[in-house]
């Protein structure tokens, strides 16, 4: 059953970011793929939620223990600090209540790490400027992304949480540069997708 | 086999617990006889037990023909050489419930006096059950299992292992269950129950003395009951108002439907295999089952802290134990604490979808059973 796949260089950045053997949950861990290497290479604790009943189904078969469930109304049940470590890897973009679940996600770790779409690239403000269309791969509202913030929106977002931004990596053409704690703007004006970790206050 | 013939329970495995059992009733039952199967072997340390538990109308006989009604395996597609419940790496077991009727003391078991218990027989728990479950296994001299497993009734045992001992489950696995028969629960066993007794032959529970079945009453029961084991878009799918064997509707109470002669069919096919009081008194088990009540209504701290690993399962269009009842079970042990797993499977077969093929539920029960048993060290 086991078969091989290439590893996504943010879910190796990610991982890098986390201690050996902590305890983490990954909200909107799809099929497990980061789960899985976190386990493999990290040797975590591992746990996921996941809103869809096939990419959950999925995940399960690779032997991790995932929850089908909305992030959006499940994440209040967890207790205080039962992580270490909550990832929001390429979801908080489709979540309905984002600041909310951010919130939660503050309340169930101390440390969370977040890997978003960055809508401040400049060549995503040039799509808004000269063509008068919100930037997406296809119609906009079909993309799934409900939530089009700049990388420096969502370090904001996350201080208004109590959530510190203790390190930034940019990526851009699907590599992902160092992790880094100055240089924000010019981040925010080059970066495609940017990695977050945020440190409770 | 003539409508009022006991099983033969010379075919039957069947061991006897060494000490009487303690009831939630307040009683007590001596000489309890347990009937089981089991498949596989078990290891040196015997660490990779599992445990299987069946629903109402299910038997020990989840993975091999019954040798007694001639019926097929209820479970062959997840337990076996190689399936998901890998004989081949398990020791797996299933034993016939307390207050059942293939082997195991029920109400058409002798009482000490010579005569079928009948009504006689003590009002039984779910508690009850695992408690008799716990005897056996300590019995066969297995001190704790690796994993329990069970569908609908057989899913309130696995939370109720759970519960009751929870140094002695490694994994419990609860499908399409609930941890709280609902009204609606009730209410659906109530009128099979009240089926059986108007039935003139069911004399007051003593029908086994007077050579008599309640078979009308049963099947009604069986009847009732199945039509919440199926979702109204099975019957449409394998029915919708097709006739059966006519061009037209008869004008009369014959089964004009298909699915008239499909559920009568299940009640004929039913009161051959199945004991009336046996029915009353599982259903009534069912009823009783409310695990939250044990610690104020909050099902979290039943679980508080619990070592043991979960993996819940529930079917989209089961409304017999709908997703919601299995999503509180999940919600309670998220906020207990607990390490689970829930996956609700898309399908479209109603309650009976947890027996039936459905390839991500057998693929993701398989991955939660590997990992655990890779962390138990089998």
């Amino acid at each position: 059953m086991v078969e091989q796949r290439t590893v996504r260089p943010d879910h190796e950045a990610i991982a890098r970011r986390v201690r050996q053997g902590a305890r983490v949950l990954d909200v909107g861990c799809g099929d497990g793929a980061l789960l899985d290497l976190l386990k493999s290479t990290r040797s975590v604790d591992a746990r996921g939620l996941e809103l869809s009943s096939e990419t959950a189904g999925i995940a399960m078969a690779r032997g991790l223990s995932v929850i089908q469930g909305d992030a959006d109304s499940d994440l209040e049940l967890f207790p205080d600090d039962s992580f270490e470590v909550a990832i929001l890897s390429q979801a908080v973009q489709q979540m309905r209540r984002p600041a909310r679940v951010l919130g939660e996600l503050a309340r169930i770790a101390p440390e969370v790490i977040v890997s978003f779409r960055n809508y401040g690239l400049w060549s995503r403000r040039l799509t808004l400027i000269r063509q008068g269309r919100m930037p997406a791969p296809g119609l906009a509202h079909e993309d799934g992304v409900l939530l089009p913030v700049t990388a420096l929106d969502m370090i904001e977002l996350a201080a208004r949480l109590g959530l510190a931004c203790v390190a930034v990596a940019p990526v851009r053409g699907g590599e992902v540069g160092a992790f880094r704690n100055k240089g924000l703007k010019r981040l925010n004006w080059g970066a495609d997708e940017v990695i977050l970790h945020l440190k409770r206050i | 086999m003539p409508d009022n013939a006991p099983p033969q329970t010379s075919a039957l495995r069947v061991l006897t617990l060494p000490e009487p059992l303690k009831l939630d009733c307040g009683e007590t039952l001596d000489h309890v006889e347990i009937a089981y199967e089991s498949w596989g072997e078990p290891n040196a340390d015997r660490s990779n037990v599992i445990l299987i538990c069946h629903a109402l109308t299910g038997d020990q006989f989840a993975a091999s023909p019954n040798p007694v009604t001639g019926r097929p395996a209820w479970w062959p597609r997840v337990i076996g050489p190689g399936l998901a419940i890998d004989t081949d790496q398990y020791f797996v077991i299933a034993t016939n419930v307390l207050g059942g009727c293939m082997g195991t003391t029920g109400p058409a078991s002798n009482a000490p006096d010579g005569k079928p218990y009948g009504t006689r027989f003590p009002v039984i728990t779910i508690g009850d059950m695992v408690r008799a479950q716990r005897a056996f296994i300590a019995a066969l001299g297995i001190d704790s299992l690796f994993s329990v497993i069970g569908g609908s009734m057989g899913g309130m045992q696995a939370l109720e292992w759970a519960a009751q001992a929870p140094g002695q489950v490694f994994t419990s696995v609860p499908i399409a269950t609930s941890a709280r028969h609902s009204a609606q629960n009730i209410a659906f066993y109530e009128v099979g129950r009240q089926a059986i007794m108007a039935d003139p032959d069911w004399c007051e529970g003593n029908y086994l003395a007077q050579g008599k079945r309640p078979s009308r009453g049963l099947a009604i029961a069986r009847m009732a009951a199945h039509i919440t084991y199926v979702s109204e878009g099975a019957l449409k799918r394998k029915f919708d108002r097709g006739l059966q064997d006519r061009e037209k509707t008869s004008f009369s109470f014959d089964a004009d439907f298909q699915v008239e002669s499909y559920l009568r069919y299940q009640g004929h096919s039913f009161v051959d295999r199945f004991d009336a009081n046996s029915y009353l008194y599982v259903t009534r088990a069912m009823d009783y089952f409310d695990l939250s009540s044990r610690s104020e209504g909050r099902l979290a701290d039943v679980f508080r802290d619990t070592p043991v690993r979960f993996c819940v399962f529930s079917f989209s269009s089961d409304w017999h134990y709908p997703p919601e009842a299995n999503r509180e079970i999940t919600r309670a042990l998220i906020a207990a604490g607990a390490e689970v797993s829930y996956l609700d499977i898309q399908s479209d077969k109603g309650h009976d979808a947890f027996l039936l093929e459905e390839p991500i539920y057998e693929r993701a029960l398989e991955g939660f059973l590997s990992s655990s048993a890779e962390l138990r060290g089998i």
